[in-house]
């Protein structure tokens, strides 16, 4: 049985690993890769906690969330392949026209 | 009393309660033609014509109802009450009110017909038709009020029509000039009549104005007689203004200034005759009074007729010639009013047929001067054969006017003179004949003047329009016929219609007939032998010498009330008016405009810098927080996130900490 702490604190490398790619990388493939990896921490706390109070409702949340991740990486995806279609590049800090 | 109280009728009332409506329906198409009148196809007369046509249908309506032998009606509504005074709307429908509901209804609708052609084109042809319609208006209610104040509204009204009819064509200074003469000299009249008024309502004890409650208190004997003579009296001034009776008849001439259907209408056959119709309407204020007033009302007539057909004899104007004789003819019916009862049914039958011949005049001679372009005889002659149709009904209305058997007029003047010669009025009797005579004589120079020997005008004259000459036709039948309804050898009907207390047995006298026909026959062929070739100057001019040139000058009457009436009283007025007009008109409108531009000041003030400072402000704020918020917005979409974790990282310190 491994014990609770352990479990969150490895959630948390894994969501500060995320947020650190969301930020930093400028490849928008790693960007969305980054966006998965913190959703999956969060699911590692969700599956994590719904053992510790004896209740599957958080192991449900995590299968919604596997559901919503797989839609939104496909969209993400499709974008970025337009982008990529009409400047042909995939660097976020390129697409930054929408301001005034 | 304040509801409605019927006298007792023979035949049932049928129509009779509804008669007011005959007086409303022109009131209304005034109101349409005001205000749809130009949008409507043709201008707007078809509002007139519709609503006096159906008058005129009802009109009739109500005198078959007398002509069954059906008894009168009075019915009213309260209006209100002023102290002990009941004011109410009412109608008074008898025999009189029938007889005038035709003659206006049927003269206003040949009018009304006429102006389409003779109107045609004017520039303020709808305007023309609202002043008709109100006028007609205004004309029926005279003739159906039952009360005497509800009688003076219309009777104020016909005034100002008739003012704004005369100045329709106000561009020229002589035709507003001749508008304000017209109101002024007959308000001269009116206010005796007002006064005239107070007094019988003062007879009542200020309980009401009802004219058969005046009546009855008066043929009770209840009220001095002093007072009902002045009443009389003053009534009578009212009868002098309107009907154009010496001496206030001066306005009626230059009246002839408005357009010739309106001089058709009001100011020949039907609001001229509202003084004579007044006389008879309140006879028994006049029956009642000392006797010298009724001789007082025959010398005011008589002094009228002769002095203002001798008047015609010098016109040229055509209208003028129609104007004096129209004077003449009213004083006709006020001298019949003067020699009591039987008098008063003949002057009133003077007045019925007298309405149709004189408007067929009148149209005959705006038919003239619209095709001739002048109003002066001595610029038409020949017209007989360019206008066939006018001159055939002009030459019937001038018969009728001369009394020539059988037409209308020598029935009429028959009866006046019969009733003279029975009544002992010898004085009045020679009068009368010798008015007769004058009469023919003016009508015939008028006729051949106009209608024979050789053109002498510039144009080229025709015949008018048939929306003109089928009202002539129309005209000329009535005055060829009407004078049968009075004809003693038919039964004389009218006199069953219209009578004071018991209807009068007609009569006819032989010799009076013969005088009559003898003195209208006379006067024609001096007429022809005078006139039958055109002489210039005038032939009678060297037979009349210094009296010529005085009927020239109408007596010098307008000089005198120029020179002694009006401009001693012009003068102060005008320098007191124009005073008080300077310094307190003026000053008032000034010292208003110099507050109202003081405040404007303020306000402007306050508008710029409160009001516009606090828009300008707000923009301000707006604009510089904009500059300042615009520097977060990149584009770059990792600043955003990141922007976007910071703030879940301070709302998380945030939360737990709280």
């Amino acid at each position: 049985m491994i014990r609770l702490p352990l479990v969150l604190f490895f959630s948390a490398v894994l969501f500060s690993t995320g947020v650190y790619g969301v930020l930093a990388r400028r490849n928008g493939v790693l960007v969305l890769m980054s966006i998965e990896l913190m959703l999956n921490a969060v699911n590692v706390n969700l599956v994590a906690f719904s053992q510790y109070v004896r209740d599957i409702g958080g192991q449900v949340f995590a299968l919604f969330v596997i559901a919503v991740a797989a839609a939104e990486v496909g969209i993400g995806l499709a974008i970025v392949i337009l982008i990529f279609r009409n400047r042909e590049s995939i660097n976020v800090d390129e697409v930054s026209l929408l301001k005034w | 009393m304040v509801g409605a109280s019927e006298i007792a009728s023979a035949v049932g009332p049928g129509f009779l309660p509804w008669t007011w409506v005959i007086a409303v329906l022109p009131l209304a198409s005034a109101a349409l033609i005001l205000f749809f009148g130009k949008r409507t196809p043709g201008k707007g007369p078809v509002y007139g014509i519709a609503a006096v046509g159906t008058g005129w249908v009802l009109s009739l309506v109500v005198l078959w109802h007398f002509v069954q032998g059906g008894g009168p009606l009075e019915r009213s509504v309260a209006w209100f009450q002023v102290g002990p005074l009941h004011m109410e709307l009412g109608e008074l429908v008898d025999g009189l009110t029938a007889v005038m509901l035709v003659v206006v209804t049927s003269i206003s609708l040949a009018v009304q017909v006429y102006s389409l052609g003779y109107m045609k084109g004017d520039a303020r042809y709808t305007w023309f038709y609202v002043a008709l319609s109100l006028f007609t208006a205004a004309m029926l209610n005279v003739v159906t009020a039952n009360n005497l104040f509800q009688l003076l509204v219309g009777w104020e009204v016909m005034g100002l029509c008739s003012y704004l009819l005369i100045g329709h064509w106000w561009e020229e200074k002589v035709n507003s000039n001749a508008a304000i003469k017209a109101f002024i000299t007959t308000r001269i009249g009116d206010v005796p009549f007002l006064f005239g008024i107070f007094a019988l309502t003062f007879a009542t004890g200020f309980t009401t104005s009802n004219i058969r409650v005046i009546a009855e208190r008066i043929s009770s004997g209840e009220v001095s007689t002093m007072l009902v003579a002045a009443a009389a009296l003053l009534l009578f001034g009212g009868t002098m203004g309107k009907s154009a009776q010496f001496p206030l008849h001066v306005w009626l001439p230059d009246a002839m200034q408005g357009p010739t259907p309106v001089s058709a209408l009001i100011h020949a056959a039907t609001m001229v005759t509202a003084g004579v119709y007044l006389v008879g309407r309140l006879f028994d204020v006049f029956v009642h009074a000392n006797a010298h007033v009724l001789q007082y009302v025959g010398v005011i007539g008589g002094i009228t007729m002769l002095g203002a057909a001798l008047l015609a004899f010098v016109q040229d104007d055509i209208k003028r010639v129609l104007a004096y004789s129209t004077i003449s003819q009213l004083a006709y019916m006020v001298a019949g009013m003067s020699m009591g009862p039987a008098g008063r049914t003949a002057g009133f039958f003077h007045l019925f047929t007298h309405a149709f011949f004189k408007a067929l005049l009148f149209l005959g001679a705006g038919s003239v001067i619209h095709s001739a372009h002048s109003n002066n005889m001595s610029e038409m002659g020949g017209l007989r054969k360019n206008m066939p149709v006018t001159f055939w009904t002009f030459a019937i209305g001038a018969a009728a006017l001369a009394g020539v058997f059988p037409l209308a007029g020598f029935w009429s003047k028959d009866e006046l003179l019969t009733v003279a010669q029975e009544n002992g009025h010898p004085v009045l009797f020679v009068v009368l004949l010798g008015t007769a005579l004058l009469t023919a004589f003016y009508m015939t120079r008028a006729v051949w003047m106009t209608f024979f020997g050789e053109y002498r005008g510039q144009g080229h004259p025709h015949e008018s329009p048939v929306s003109m000459t089928g009202p002539l036709v129309a005209l000329a039948a009535a005055s060829a016929g009407v004078g049968f309804l009075g004809a003693p050898q038919l039964g004389a009907v009218f006199g069953k219609w219209v009578f004071y207390q018991e209807a009068e047995k007609a009569v006819f006298v032989p010799w009076v007939a013969l005088a009559s026909t003898a003195a209208a026959l006379f006067g024609i062929l001096a007429g022809y032998s005078l006139y039958k070739r055109y002489r210039e100057p005038d032939p009678l001019r060297a037979y009349a010498g210094a009296v010529y040139g005085v009927l020239e000058n109408k007596y010098y009457m307008d000089d005198f009330y120029m020179r002694w009436i009006i401009r001693p009283i012009q003068y102060p007025v005008a320098v007191a008016v124009n005073w008080s007009n300077q310094r307190i008109l003026d000053g008032a409108v000034n010292g208003v405009a110099v507050v109202t531009r003081a405040s404007a000041w303020v306000v402007n003030l306050f508008d710029q810098r409160v009001v516009d400072g606090a828009v300008n402000e707000a923009a301000e704020i707006t604009g510089e927080t904009g500059g300042v918020l615009r520097a977060l917005q990149t584009g770059n979409v990792q600043w955003y996130a990141a922007l976007l974790f910071i703030g879940v990282v301070v709302a998380a310190v945030l939360i737990t900490r709280a």
